[in-house]
């Protein structure tokens, strides 16, 4: 066989190396009842999980559980998924700065015990995108 | 309202398109058909006057864009959505760029530059390269065309006016003339001088992808299969430097401003460029193993049209929104991907095509190449740069699979890996543990005659040197208390091979006295950065760990990542041999050097302006006096911490940031961003951001006064203080009080206390005519607001008012970077190694490509007077 047949097969099974690692790093998006058949069958691989957030009359999120004062990485909150199942996710960080606004959340974790614990978390903010509002410009015109 | 420079720069977008179009018609007719050298005059003629045209037009485009900024016309959707009236002029520049029409603008301008220089340097090839470059500046245009073909959009363009935009508004209805007074402003994080130069860099780089490119596909088309590489060689060196420096001022602009703890997020925004660069100098390699030894034709005709591709690839992915939810900063969508994916498909599609169809003709190499040929090394080397950016590429795609897979109806759950960093840190590392000892043993090699014996003699130095000092580091790392994975120490002995080798044959070249060798001062840096990447990242140390001793009670009791730390105002914490004190928010003046204490400004209505409650003096120079007028930056507050080693005593003071950024998070007002502050010793940074703050914008929340009925002498606890009623006294014109003739004002002065020094609060209490007013005076640091609630001369006794805050504290992370200066500084060498490349080997390429092709036998005979092995 030719030496660059050689190097050439090397490459493919790099290559091939490569894709099968990334397919296994590779995470899922899955609501909370897979995420929670997972943990049962002790598959501790970390998820994405697309969510809202509960709101009450005021538009506020309701569950929100962080004191500074007590923990500052301590922050807990919870989070309805895409089939409305709800659940509790701690986040051992401090709370997300613009948290509070966010339409969107997605978390990656898994769960542990009766909580789904978060190592990460995506906001996805309304003024992210482009502007669509003028600001007092109703106000202002002469 | 200016319809007209809007309407002039509309028009010349029109004509650059068109220009570009006949010039491309124009140089195809020119060649097609003929020998490279033989074109048709006329045809010529007429293109050249085509780009010409077309260049005078875009930066008439540019001016246009640039004056709609600068004049603050807000009339037009760009300046308004980009810009504002209290923009520094440095960072209009950076609003130019910030939307996505002005940075294609941008990267139209650079390949319009690069035109010109290969019409001048490069006559021989100027009708079929500029064909191509012509065809590409026809879909750069038309990305910011701005037309309606057929009830199709075909561009967005940067001259659409607001009401254009925003046509659903009832204020035009009232008044389609409506100008806002102000803008919405440039995203203050990218306030920041990198984003002036670094965007420039980049698409510069960018471009010059484009030349080789362009080159190639000409010596298919023409059969000029070999002569292309010499005038392509130069261009390219100048593109892989250019784009290398660009990807690390990202990095380093992103560990100046963004908080996620490093340089480097593998964010898909970041990896587009990463991948076509790690191409362009593998392609690179590929032209030298061609100019220089004749070998590896086939793989740089591959290599120069991956770079483009992926270039065009990285566009795609950044502009179409098709990332989504998967990166943060990526460009908002324009609603153009159908045409960003026309574009990239017909590139890809006729270059692999043109390339497939010349693929037998292309000349190989007659020799097998065996271990001792550096060419086989350097071969190597450019497989294992491919295959690194292979890896990017694939991971990258996961959001590109789930759209394609949706576009044709399959629903995919893929995600992203949940740890990213870990991901490709684990397999990226091979890829420099391979760049590094191949750029050592290619490098050596290259330069002599290689046979069994000269090769051990040559590597036996570096080898156990860097055997030596891995063992030291090892052992270092463990006597420092942390572990080395097998991996690392890999990485280590690769790295410092790697730097061994070509700082030894830099050595040696420079003896031999024939010259200080680009290549070797390039692959130094580049392994310079693997050692410094590998000790800033993986021994990445987080400081701020909770060592109070107080545990927090929780359903958890493991050891749990514990990365943030609560300080309170004036409160000495302990931490990782520091001492830490949060001692106040400051504010940035324009003028005044450093950041001035928020308790010395008196804010007025205007958020940009306040008043000096005292003197502002740095280092004895007064800069405002008791009540002048001051300017500041009100969207940035500055946490000043101070750091006190608690071994040495020496002492630091750092300033993390939390910005009112409109455009990033949501709510009104936009959300509240953190920035770090570092402070840089020549072993190691220590890197600090506030992670969450009380929120500045917000009115603090004031307890219900209660009333203090006290006589002059007399002493009080406020909040805990120790505080003494001294005196009271006629108050001064103080900031902010407008003192008229015939009003009374007294101030009481009560000095409180605090933990590190007194503080002298001055209630006033104003009587003018017959009305009653009450200035309140706040002691930010201890939470205090004292009220002059009433005054009873006869008996002497003073009533006050007094409220208390809520304390004000910051949570913070810091973090140690150990020898984080060996990535930047191994960037300067691989900056400085590719001038001296582009000026040695190919620089005189550029202007004398008339030169016949004698280098390949010139070439043999310098390497057959210079058999000396490196001791």
């Amino acid at each position: 066989m030719k030496k660059s047949s050689l190097f050439i097969i090397a490459i493919i099974a790099v290559a091939a190396a490569i894709i099968l690692s990334t397919t296994a790093d590779a995470s899922m998006y899955v609501g909370f009842g897979e995420a929670r058949a997972r943990a049962a069958e002790g598959n501790t691989t970390k998820v994405h999980v697309v969510g809202r957030l509960p709101r009450d009359a005021q538009k506020r999120p309701v569950g929100l559980e962080y004191d500074p004062l007590k923990d500052p990485n301590y922050f807990a909150f919870t989070l309805v998924d895409s089939t409305q199942i709800a659940q509790r996710v701690v986040y051992n960080n401090p709370k997300p700065q613009d948290f509070d606004a966010s339409e969107q959340v997605v978390i990656t974790g898994a769960m542990k015990g009766d909580v789904f614990m978060a190592d990460q978390i995506l906001l996805k903010c309304p003024s992210k995108y482009v502007k669509k509002d003028l600001e007092g410009a109703t106000a202002s015109v002469q | 309202m200016n319809l007209l420079v809007g309407q002039i720069g509309h028009l010349s977008v029109i004509v650059a398109f068109a220009a570009a179009l006949v010039a491309a018609y124009g140089y195809f007719q020119a060649s097609q058909g003929r020998a490279l050298g033989e074109e048709d005059a006329s045809w010529r003629r007429l293109a050249r006057g085509a780009f010409f045209v077309h260049g005078v037009a875009i930066f008439v485009v540019i001016g246009c864009l640039f004056n709609i900024i600068h004049a603050h016309r807000y009339e037009y959707y760009y300046a308004w959505s980009h810009s504002s009236n209290h923009l520094p002029v440095e960072y209009m520049i950076s609003c130019f760029w910030e939307g996505q029409e002005g940075s294609f603008l941008l990267w139209i301008f650079w390949q319009v530059l690069l035109g010109f220089g290969i019409m001048k340097f490069n006559r021989r090839w100027e009708a079929p390269v500029m064909a191509v470059f012509s065809g590409v500046q026809l879909f750069l245009v038309s990305m910011i065309l701005g037309v309606v073909l057929g009830g199709v959009k075909v561009g967005s363009s940067p001259f659409i006016l607001l009401r254009e935009f925003l046509t659903d508004l009832p204020v035009w209805k009232m008044n389609p003339d409506f100008v806002p007074k102000d803008g919405t402003g440039l995203n203050a994080l990218l306030q920041n001088y990198w984003m002036v130069i670094h965007p420039p860099t980049l698409f510069l780089g960018f471009a010059l992808t484009l030349v080789p490119f362009a080159f190639a596909i000409a010596a298919l088309w023409k059969r000029e299969l070999t002569a292309w590489v010499k005038p392509a060689l130069p261009w390219t060196l100048v593109g892989g430097g250019v784009l290398g420096v660009g990807v690390v001022m990202g990095a380093y602009w992103a560990y100046e401003t963004l908080n996620f703890g490093g340089y480097w997020n593998w964010d898909p925004v970041e990896n587009a460029v990463y991948i076509p660069w790690l191409v362009l100098v593998a392609s690179l390699h590929a032209l030298v193993l061609w100019q220089k030894r004749r070998t590896g034709l086939r793989t740089a005709f591959a290599l120069v049209v991956a770079t483009f591709v992926l270039i065009l690839y990285a566009t795609f992915l950044t502009r179409s929104g098709v990332l989504g939810n998967a990166s943060v900063h990526s460009f908002t969508d324009l609603g153009l991907s159908g045409q960003l994916f026309i574009y990239l498909a017909a590139f890809a599609v006729l270059a692999v095509a043109l390339l497939i169809s010349r693929w037998k003709e292309i000349p190989v190499s007659p020799k097998e190449l065996t271990a001792y040929n550096p060419e086989l090394w350097v071969f190597v080397g450019a497989t294992v740069l491919c295959l690194g950016a292979f890896q990017v590429l694939f991971t990258t795609s996961i959001p590109v699979y789930n759209s394609f897979m949706g576009l044709i109806g399959i629903k995919t759950n893929v995600a992203l890996p949940a740890d990213q960093i870990a991901h490709y840190s684990k397999l990226q590392l091979w890829m420099g543990v391979g760049v590094a000892l191949l750029s050592g043993v290619a490098q050596i090699m290259w330069w002599q005659r290689n046979n069994r014996e000269t090769v051990i003699n040559s590597l036996t130095a570096p080898t156990l040197l860097a055997l030596l000092g891995t063992a030291l580091v090892v052992l270092l790392v463990r006597y420092n208390g942390l572990t080395i994975s097998a991996p690392y120490v890999v990485l280590t002995l690769a790295g410092l091979f790697g730097v061994l080798a070509n700082f030894g044959m830099i050595f040696t070249l420079l003896r031999r006295g024939i010259r200080l060798s680009g290549g070797a001062v390039a692959h130094l840096g580049i392994a310079l950065m693997l050692l410094g990447i590998l000790a800033s990242a993986g021994y990445s140390n987080i400081i701020s760990r909770n060592v109070s001793g107080l545990l927090y009670s929780r359903e958890f009791s493991e050891d749990l990542n514990r990365d943030n730390v609560l300080l309170w105002r004036n409160e000495t914490t302990p931490m990782h041999g520091y001492q830490l004190t949060y001692t106040g928010q400051f504010f940035e003046v324009p003028g005044v050097p450093g950041y001035v204490d928020k308790q010395f400004l008196y804010r007025t209505d205007d958020e940009y302006k306040a008043l000096a409650r005292a003197p502002i003096t740095v280092d004895g120079k007064t800069y405002y006096k008791t009540g002048d007028t001051v300017n500041i930056l009100p969207e940035n507050t500055y946490y000043r911490i101070n750091y006190k080693d608690a071994k040495s005593g020496e002492q630091f003071a750092l300033y993390p940031r939390a910005q009112v950024n409109d455009e990033m998070g949501g709510g009104e007002g936009g959300g509240l961003l953190a920035s770090p502050a570092i402070k840089k010793f020549w072993g190691h940074d220590i890197y600090t951001h506030v992670s969450s703050v009380l929120d500045p914008r917000k009115e603090k929340p004031w307890s219900e006064a209660t009333e203090h009925v006290l006589a002059v002498g007399d002493t009080i606890f406020l909040n805990d203080y120790f505080a003494v009623f001294r005196a009271i006294e006629p108050a001064h014109e103080t900031a902010g009080l407008n003192l008229q003739k015939g009003d009374l004002a007294l101030q009481a002065d009560m000095i409180v206390t605090g933990e590190k020094r007194q503080y002298h609060a001055h209630p006033v209490f104003v009587v003018r005519n017959c009305m009653v007013g009450r200035v309140p005076d706040e002691v930010e640091d201890l939470g205090v607001r004292l009220t002059l609630n009433a005054i009873d001369p006869t008996a002497g006794k003073f009533t006050f008012g007094v409220s208390t805050t809520q304390k004000d504290y910051v949570i913070l992370k810091a973090m140690e970077k150990p020898f984080i200066n060996l990535l930047w500084s191994g960037t300067l060498l691989m900056a400085l190694g590719f001038g001296l490349s582009v000026r040695q080997r190919g620089g005189k390429g550029v202007v004398a490509e008339e030169t016949p092709e004698t280098e390949a036998t010139e070439e043999a005979g310098r390497r057959a007077v210079r058999p000396q092995p490196v001791s």
